[in-house]
């Protein structure tokens, strides 16, 4: 079986990270299986962990009153889920769903929290590769906030 | 066999030709897919990615993309998103109705610069119909590329355009297809996300891949800035461009976006001809 820091050196997300901070970063980790239709976590609850995706895709979803629950986003192979664990007040914004059988590697949020500030260093590597996920997420919902492919007006 | 080049139009190139609707197939709840036949005289050829003049007699005339398969001789398709007046009447006509054709016109995708490498296509919305003929035109001379990706965005599921085809080039034609939906209930098996996002992850050698881009403008600028930040050169990505359009033949002047008259040096131009034209979106 492969280890932890194995799975995360093949992952875009950690890769280039040096061997002893992947190992530091793997101390925070576990490996998780989702069945098809789990919920990993709800909008509102604390958000202790993140997710780095194996095998599978996760649906981020948004339960509207009116239009039922809408899929926002689709997480795949490689990709991260999550990033409130990061921020005060540490609580999900969105749902996220197994949309398939779902293998993962999950990060303990307050752990992870904890090893950054000791290790500013740690905190900024990772603080870059988060920023990056958030960026590509943002351009993503303002791409689909435009609604290209609706009625020309 | 392979795709025929485009022949010239006809002496009059203000005339149109009349053809019969002898299919109307309901794509998605505004967009309708017309086969035509002449009722007189050759079937037309084209090469992928030109235009007709649709004309919808006592409406008006608008330039709408053949999307038949160039290299089967068969009725003349094309695929029309209701969204105004003469593309409303044009999704009107039914079997046994007659609209005027003219063309085909225009610079076509000319795929075959792509032999030998890697062809990666993104479509958005309707943008898929202009790409649907060199699809079939890679299909159909397979070998001649290495790795083919299509990358398709639509609103939503109900409104994904030629799911059989899409099923056919996958399972049949060696054709990496990845379909994604801007938004989706949960009971959509497939990726949700805007297709520019694709780019990033998909797989193809980006230093010898010709790049074939159609759909809204917005998309096609941002899936160039992603195509370019893979490492695409730019005279390797090309683009669909739609203008308003009136002869369709260079005589009017609609079309016109500076120094390019895109009815007949485009549709399809390479970014580098259009680099100063295209909105530059901050996102
Ligand atoms: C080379 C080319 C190929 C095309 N291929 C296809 C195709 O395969 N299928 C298809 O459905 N449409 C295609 N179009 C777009 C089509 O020509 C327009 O939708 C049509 O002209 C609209 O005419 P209308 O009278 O129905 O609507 P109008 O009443 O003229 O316009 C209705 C709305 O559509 C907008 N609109 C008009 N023309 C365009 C345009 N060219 N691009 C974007 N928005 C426009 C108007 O701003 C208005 O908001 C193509 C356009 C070009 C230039
Ligand atoms: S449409 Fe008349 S010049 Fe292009």
């Amino acid at each position: 079986m492969r280890t932890i820091e194995e799975l995360l050196n093949d992952s875009p997300f950690y890769h280039g990270l040096p061997t002893e901070v992947l190992a530091h970063v793997a101390g925070c980790a576990q490996t998780a299986r989702f069945e098809p239709g789990e919920v990993m976590f709800r909008a509102g609850q604390p958000a202790n962990t993140f997710f780095l995706v194996r095998h599978g895709r996760v649906s981020i979803e948004l339960h509207n009153p009116s239009r039922g629950t809408i899929t926002l986003d689709t997480v795949h192979d490689g990709e991260i889920v999550g990033w409130s664990w990061l921020v005060p007040p540490y609580l999900w914004t969105f749902d996220a769903r197994a949309a398939e059988a779902t293998s993962a590697v999950a990060f303990d949020g307050a752990c992870l929290r904890g090893k950054c500030d000791a290790d500013p260093g740690l905190g900024y590597a990772l603080m870059q590769r988060v920023a990056q996920v958030m960026y590509e997420r943002l351009q993503s919902a303002r791409v689909q906030m435009l609604d290209m492919y609706g009625a020309p007006t | 066999m392979t795709a025929v080049e485009p022949h010239a139009p006809a002496a009059d190139p203000m005339l149109p030709r009349p053809f019969r609707v002898v299919a109307h197939h309901l794509d998605t709840d505004d967009t309708v897919t017309l086969s035509l036949e002449p009722m007189a005289g050759d079937p037309l050829e084209f090469a992928s990615g030109q235009f007709t003049m649709l004309h919808a007699f006592g409406v008006g005339e608008v330039p709408i993309s053949i999307s038949g398969d160039p290299t089967w001789p068969g009725p003349l398709v094309h695929t029309i998103r209701d969204v105004g007046n003469v593309t409303h009447a044009l999704v009107g006509a039914g079997v046994g109705a007659v609209v005027g054709v003219r063309g085909p016109y225009g610079r076509g995708w000319d795929v075959a610069d792509g032999i030998g490498g890697d062809v990666l296509l993104a479509a958005g919305g309707i943008g898929l119909a202009p790409l649907r003929p060199v699809l079939w035109e890679i299909a159909d001379r397979r070998t001649d590329f290495d790795r083919v990706v299509l990358l398709y965005g639509a609103r939503s599921p109900s409104e994904v355009l030629f799911g059989p085809d899409l099923e056919r080039w996958a399972q049949e034609c060696g054709i990496e297809v990845e379909v994604t939906v801007d938004y989706a209930p949960p009971t959509w098996q497939g990726r949700v996300g805007p297709v520019t996002k694709l780019i990033s992850r998909a797989g193809f050698d980006p230093h010898r891949t010709l790049a074939l881009v159609c759909g809204p403008e917005i998309m096609m600028t941002l899936s160039t800035q992603a195509l370019l930040g893979r490492g695409v050169a730019p005279d390797r990505v090309r683009l669909s461009m739609e203008r308003n359009m009136k002869c369709g033949v260079g005589l009017c002047g609609h079309c016109q976006l500076r120094d390019l008259f895109i009815c007949v040096d485009g549709p399809v131009l390479p970014y580098t001809e259009l680099v100063d034209l295209l909105d530059v979106w901050e996102l």
